[in-house]
């Protein structure tokens, strides 16, 4: 009874977020629903008795598998929304008979699971623990296939790797290179940032060059548009002994 | 009975009653939560914190909630409005979800009926646990990109970065819990610790969890996903009012949910140190709860202790330390963990056991001198000397030197 009222609430959520995920126009949209429709199945498979499947459903598709997704829609675009153009040539027919494929693939495999057996009953299944009796099989029966699929995998991972990979020529430069570099690349602007303007405690107006440590103006501390309009004082007026000392500041 | 068999035997009141406590406790967890942070890194930093609200400036983070509750709800007009909304709601709720296979306290007797503070007991409750945590990243995530600017979408991608990372390395921690304990269900991890805590058994698991928790719940040193310095606030940058208010309670909620995963999974859960379990059937088993709370807030002042003496860590660090080095070590030590329970299970000798360990410790150690040499040769390449800048520089004290 509980079974088929959580079936009669998620179920049709489930075909609704199904049906939004090919309808909506925005890719994260489509990628939420689909994560939302694997959550829906997760609760399925626990509601079945297969506390495990359901868990790991969520652990692996929702949290690592849909957040990579995500992950690189974001990446893409904040707010573009899909092309439709194919950038692929032949995309939809390959994409098509792929379908089909795999739609057939999953009735053949339903079908030899279910068609002329017997179902053992859940009882028997999960008679020394439901992921017991899921290690079982999987380590003894169907330890081949298994460990086949897993080397499938392996290679895929690695193909997808070796295809972003690129060797490198030249060691890649630490924090501390980089830093050294912008040093000693000769200019003032990528050491430490062009100087600002104002000779310090003498005269800080943004038409005056501020002076480098061995008391020559700096040019680069006076704004291109100043500069160009050749609104430019002579720092040097404002130096030391360049000021008549004798006449009493104001008050 | 089993912690399983008594769950089993609760009335549906019941589980509405420890839903609402378990709910009741986070709240209440949360307003001293931060109320113990302020104060504590306060202590730290030599000044004395919040002490204005309350007695002690206890009531002050429930003023603050009431501030940020009463405070303009804004929704930035770039933003993905519906996406905008759940986000926090997706955080704040899951949150709350992990606490439900955590168990709180021994057998005791609630309004009468024998239970035990645990909400379900599950043959998989630390993967339940993880499986939350997982789908709570999209809280963060979404956050990010819903709110329409820069620095959110940085943090939130950031943030789904490390979260996913660490959680790699967590999940590799626990493995070696499992392998111990024969379960995956909390309370038969709890029960498999009686004789000897795995903190102590199993300690570069502990490590590795202590270490990953922190980058999995985006805490100071590894809180990057809102380093203010860079990202003004992160993924929360845009959000305000109640919604900023629930990833808050989000943050601190999932603290105390990764110390209370470690406390059941690594200190014995809520059973006593050893020495006092003459304790825990003081208050008719209720003692066991302070035993498991005394337990967490030693796991909250470790956060709150790293906050305050551990600067950020640089982002591409972070995910070195996360992949490089979490993940290949307690790999290495699920190798270490299975072949040694193997080989006891199996009744090997005392001796074969030390030959084992020798070898373990040969491999560390070998391992450790070729990375020492590594590094040390890295170190001796002599740096490219450059010719002198043009733009002018100080004279140095030292004559001679190009050096700038």
């Amino acid at each position: 009874m509980p079974e088929s009222v959580l079936f009669w609430i998620m179920g049709p959520l489930a075909v609704i977020a199904a049906l939004g995920m090919l309808l909506v126009k925005k890719a994260v949209h489509s990628a939420l629903l689909l994560a939302w429709v694997m959550i829906t199945l997760a609760f399925f498979y626990i509601a079945q008795g297969a506390l495990f499947l359901g868990i790991v459903q969520v652990v692996v598709y929702t949290g690592a598998v849909m957040m990579l997704f995500l992950f690189i829609l974001m990446l893409v675009g904040v707010d573009a929304s899909d092309s439709l153009t194919e950038t692929i040539r032949g995309l939809r027919p390959i994409a098509i008979t792929a379908a089909i494929g795999f739609g057939g693939l999953m009735v053949s495999l339903i079908g030899r699971a279910t068609l002329g057996r017997e179902s053992v009953g859940l009882e028997e299944a999960n008679a020394a623990g439901n992921v017991q009796g899921l290690a079982y099989l999987l380590f003894s029966t169907y330890v081949f296939p298994f460990e086949v699929v897993s080397a499938l995998l392996i290679t895929a991972a690695i193909g997808a790797m070796v295809l972003a990979h690129h060797q490198r020529e030249v060691p890649r430069s630490t924090q501390r290179d980089l830093s050294e570099q912008r040093f000693r690349s000769g200019s003032l602007a990528t050491a430490a940032g062009l100087p600002g303007p104002g000779v310090f405690a003498r005269h800080n107006a943004v038409d005056v060059p501020a002076l480098l440590p061995d008391g020559t103006p700096a040019p680069a501390s006076i704004s291109e548009t100043l500069r160009s309009r050749g609104d430019m004082r002579d720092s040097a007026q404002y130096q030391l002994d360049q000021i008549k000392t004798e006449v009493p500041e104001e008050k | 009975m089993s912690n399983a068999e008594l769950i089993a035997t609760d009335p549906g009141w019941i589980i509405l009653v420890k839903g609402l406590l378990v709910f009741a406790t986070c709240v209440v967890l949360t307003l001293l939560a931060i109320w113990a942070e302020r104060r504590i890194v306060a202590r730290m930093q030599e000044r004395p914190g919040p002490n204005r609200v309350g007695p002690l400036g206890l009531l002050q983070s429930l003023s603050d909630g009431v501030k940020l509750a009463l405070k303009e709800d804004l929704i930035p007009a770039a933003a993905d409005k519906v996406i905008f909304i759940i986000a926090p709601i997706i955080s704040a709720t899951t949150c709350f979800m992990a606490f439900a296979v955590i168990p709180v306290t021994g057998p005791v007797t609630l309004f009468g009926h024998e239970t035990v503070m645990q909400m379900t007991d599950i043959p998989v409750g630390v993967l339940y646990v993880l499986a939350v945590a997982s789908v709570g990243v999209y809280g963060i995530v979404l956050a990010g990109w819903s709110s329409g600017s820069t620095y959110p979408l940085l943090g939130g991608l950031r943030s789904s970065a490390q979260v996913i990372s660490y959680e790699v390395a967590m999940g590799l921690s626990l493995v070696s819990v499992f392998i111990y304990s024969g379960s995956m269900s909390t309370s038969d991890i709890v029960a498999a610790q009686g004789k000897w805590w795995y903190a102590v058994v199993l300690f570069p698991s502990f490590v590795i969890y202590a270490i990953s928790m922190v980058g999995e719940t985006n805490r100071a040193p590894f809180d990057l996903a809102e380093a203010e310095g860079e990202l003004v606030g992160g993924f929360h940058t845009e959000y305000s009012s109640l919604k900023f208010a629930l990833f808050f309670l989000a943050e601190y909620v999932n603290i105390v949910g990764v110390s209370a995963l470690a406390t059941t999974l690594f200190l014995g859960g809520y059973h006593a140190p050893p020495g006092l379990g003459f304790t825990e059937s003081w208050l008719g088993g209720w003692f066991t709860a302070i035993w498991f709370f005394v337990k967490v807030a030693a796991f909250f002042f470790l956060f709150v202790w790293l906050r305050g003496t551990l600067p950020r860590m640089r982002y591409d660090q972070f995910m070195q330390f996360g992949w490089k080095v979490l993940i290949p070590v307690s790999l290495f030590w699920i190798l270490v963990v299975a072949t040694l329970r193997l080989l006891s299970q199996q009744g090997t000798s005392r001796t074969g056991l030390l030959i084992f360990s020798g070898i373990v410790v040969a491999i560390v150690m070998f391992a450790n001198v070729a990375f020492d040499n590594a590094k040390q040769k890295k170190k001796n390449t002599p740096r490219p000397t450059l010719s002198k800048p043009d733009f002018a520089v100080p004279e140095l004290p030292s004559k001679g030197s190009d050096r700038v």
